[in-house]
């Protein structure tokens, strides 16, 4: 199949820039710290702490995303359009706001545990690890389902209708129709999940700690912020790197890419139904939608009285946010469209490295070089921006790279004999095909850079913010309500960008 | 006129061999039991496959390392032969520019094209939205504008009713007339073979036999066609 030499370059030079803002720092704190010593004990309880967490995690997201997903694609109710926007939420609300709603819900005090303690009931522990477990599926749970649901409208109608016509009962459905794409698509995002939960930091940070919960992510934090122990950092950061980077090569050797043949873009066909799977597929989606929605309603309830007393940095911030965002978005979608087109296996795993690249390992490294040649606090937006581009590019190349694989299998012969090549392929096949995952990419790399507070954390400048940013001083002021207006502030944001760009995508078949 | 000389064609462990040449303007059939290589044969002259040995020649000049969209070459496969997102004028347009620049002359041709094959005023209608027959009938309008030398057809029409395949064999054969293209195409059904190729390739146990007349090799089948017929 033709692959266009400067797709090919291009794409190269975009994964070498990659992987040059990910390995340079990290190089950077290596020489800093005079090389890396061998890890303690204690780094290896955190090792095995991170590995568990994250393998738990990534396992429950994907096995309870797979009903939903299924009687999400399958199912037409009211609401649907606002369910498959509103499990977008979870993933792009900023970490702190999230936690603050599900601390609110299932917290010492809070609303499960009244309820609890009302009916006399033992109550529940939020802390260690099944707190961190609840709060990763709260956040990517949403996230398995979104991409499991572009797995599902990748099948051609016409199997269903196929099925639909044989007669042919749900669990056949599923092992001939669904479960080929479960398993072409599944790896993929458990290995976005595990890695996820491999570097997650504010929830350990909060959730967990002590030694029996503490993550790798969270051991260089302390290393940082306790010690300022680099060598020891550089350490962690080394193990941190290599675990993540095995993991996505062996996510990407697992993944099965085979397209799933060619369909014409019908509608998708009513099959006979089952009443048991009727009820099946309500129960799970009234589960989820409530699993979702009441923390978020808890921070709604909190926050809104403070809303229209918000302090006016709150507005300047929200307004740097927007920018910060939308550079990243550019920057995110390009580079992956740039590293998604040649298809090379290469490519993708250099895109996946920046799961592995820990914010503040990323941050300090760069402080180091920029360093000797200019306060960093001075381009901190610039940095921000294409750190929550690097960060946002293993989901824009998820999201892009089954349907463009798709898109090659199924049209690539019918391309090539007709001469479509470079341009006018992007033009007239490709951009077509990749709208819908297109949309829903820059919906994720702009709502991800929104609620990013990492390497900013690191460096704040001292006249400026963003809007997380500004969150976390106030939060650091006690001012309460004020942050939990301003996290509204920025959950709309996020909201609003994510739903801007996903309709954009999804813009054809609604 | 189209030479496959001394030609090895290798997928794993199926290899295949054909060494014959076809006069201009001729149609020829290539029948066979399924598995045999009749797509392997079509997938190389197109440029899909390149050759283990021999040479593949159109008018004397060799193929080797010409791509798919630059060989003399219009192809229509068993299935995909529309994008589901593009409209038929532009599905048809990109049989003339494949970047869609159509000047006002382009898509005269296009509207011209579409009304040989029955379907005037469809410009607009999305693949998706026509019958299996009328989707055939778009291809073909885009094969018609390609005007290229050598029509090969992986059997587009064998999801259609006898009827319609007849139709768009019909019309294929018509086109066909109207541009003196050379017609190479797979068959499974010898009807058609005798409808419209006056010449039949058998192909079988690893070899793409010279062609022969096809009326001839009907009235008195080799063995393994025999076997095939049943």
């Amino acid at each position: 199949m033709a692959r266009s030499p400067v797709a090919v370059i291009l794409g190269g030079a975009v994964a070498l820039a990659v992987a040059a803002l990910i390995l340079g720092p990290l190089a950077a704190v290596l020489w800093h710290a005079g090389g890396a010593g061998w890890p303690s004990p204690s780094d290896w309880s955190a090792v095995r702490f991170t590995v568990w967490q994250a393998v738990l995690s990534a396992v429950l997201s994907g096995a309870l995303a797979i009903p939903v997903a299924r009687a999400l694609a399958r199912r037409r109710f009211l609401g649907r359009g606002v369910m498959i926007l509103a499990l977008g939420a979870p993933f792009i609300l900023p970490v702190v706001a999230a936690i603050a709603g599900l601390l609110a819900l299932f917290g010492r005090n809070g609303v499960l545990n009244s309820a609890l303690a009302a009916f006399g009931l033992p109550g529940i522990e939020i802390f260690g690890l099944h707190g961190v477990l609840l709060a990763h599926v709260f956040f990517n749970l949403p996230l398995a389902v979104r991409l499991l649901l572009e797995g599902w409208r990748a099948i051609p109608a016409e199997r269903f209708r196929l099925a639909a016509q044989l007669d042919m009962p749900p669990g056949a459905v599923f092992r001939l129709i669904e479960w080929p794409m479960l398993r072409q698509r599944m790896p993929g995002v458990l290995a976005v999940v595990f890695a996820i939960c491999l570097s997650s930091f504010a929830v350990v940070l909060i959730l967990g700690g002590g030694p029996a919960a503490t993550t790798i992510e969270l051991a260089i934090y302390q290393a940082f912020s306790f010690d300022f122990d680099l060598g020891r950092a550089a350490t962690l950061a080394v193990l941190q790197l290599i675990m993540v980077t095995v993991a996505a090569l062996l996510a990407l050797r697992l993944a099965r890419t085979d397209g799933m043949g060619a369909g014409l873009d019908r509608p998708m066909a009513i099959w006979t139904d089952r009443p048991g799977l009727r009820v099946q597929d309500a129960a799970v989606l009234i589960l989820t939608a409530l699993f979702i929605a009441a923390p978020m309603v808890l921070l709604v309830i909190q926050g809104l009285p403070a809303l229209v007393q918000m302090p006016a940095v709150v507005w300047s911030a929200a307004l740097t946010s927007l920018a910060v965002a939308l550079a990243s978005t550019g920057i995110a979608v390009l580079a992956g469209l740039a590293l998604a087109l040649p298809r090379r296996g290469l490519y993708d795993s250099i895109a996946m490295m920046t799961l592995a690249a820990s914010p503040l390992v990323l941050g300090t490294g760069l402080f180091l070089l920029i360093r000797p040649f200019a306060f960093p606090g001075n381009h901190i937006l610039a940095i921000t921006a294409v750190v929550n581009a690097a960060a946002a590019l293993p989901f824009v190349l998820r999201s892009l790279a089954p349907d463009l694989h798709a898109t090659e299998d199924g049209f690539g012969r019918l391309a090539d004999s007709l001469d479509l090549r470079g341009w006018a392929r992007l033009r007239w096949l490709i951009l077509p095909r990749l709208r819908r995952p297109l949309g829903f990419a820059a919906g994720l790399a702009a709502a991800l850079s929104m609620g990013d507070l990492g390497v900013i954390a690191l460096f704040p400048p001292p006249d400026t913010a963003t809007l997380p940013l500004q969150i976390y001083r106030l939060m650091g002021a006690y001012r309460m309500e004020a942050a939990a207006a301003a996290s509204l502030l920025l959950v709309a944001l996020s909201f609003g960008l994510f739903a801007v760009f996903d309709r954009i995508g999804r813009h054809a078949d609604t | 006129m189209l030479t496959l000389e001394a030609l090895t064609l290798r997928q794993g462990d199926f290899t295949l061999h054909a060494d014959w040449t076809l006069a201009p303007g001729a149609r020829l059939a290539l029948i066979g039991p399924s598995g045999a290589g009749k797509s392997t044969v079509l997938a190389s002259i197109a440029g899909f496959l390149d050759p283990e040995a021999g040479r593949i020649l159109w008018e004397g000049r060799d193929l080797r390392g010409t791509p798919p969209g630059k060989r003399p070459v219009a192809m229509l496969f068993q299935d995909g032969n529309l994008f589901p997102h593009l409209t038929v004028a532009r599905n048809v347009g990109l049989g003339i520019r494949p970047d869609l620049k159509l000047t006002a002359a382009d898509r005269d041709r296009v509207s011209a094209a579409l009304t040989r094959v029955g379907l005037a005023g469809m410009e607009d209608r999305m693949p998706g939205s026509l019958s299996g027959g009328q989707q055939s009938r778009v291809a073909l309008a885009r094969v018609l504008v390609m005007d290229r030398p050598l029509l090969l057809l992986d059997e587009p029409f064998a999801a259609l009713g006898p009827a319609l395949r007849a139709e768009m064999l019909e019309l294929v054969s018509a086109l066909c007339d109207d541009t003196g293209a050379t017609l190479v195409m797979v068959s499974h059904a010898p009807e058609d073979a005798q409808r419209i190729t006056g010449l039949t390739c058998v192909v079988a146990d690893g070899q793409a036999a010279p062609p022969v007349d096809t009326a001839a090799v009907f009235a008195d089948p080799p063995q393994v066609l025999r076997d095939y017929l049943g």
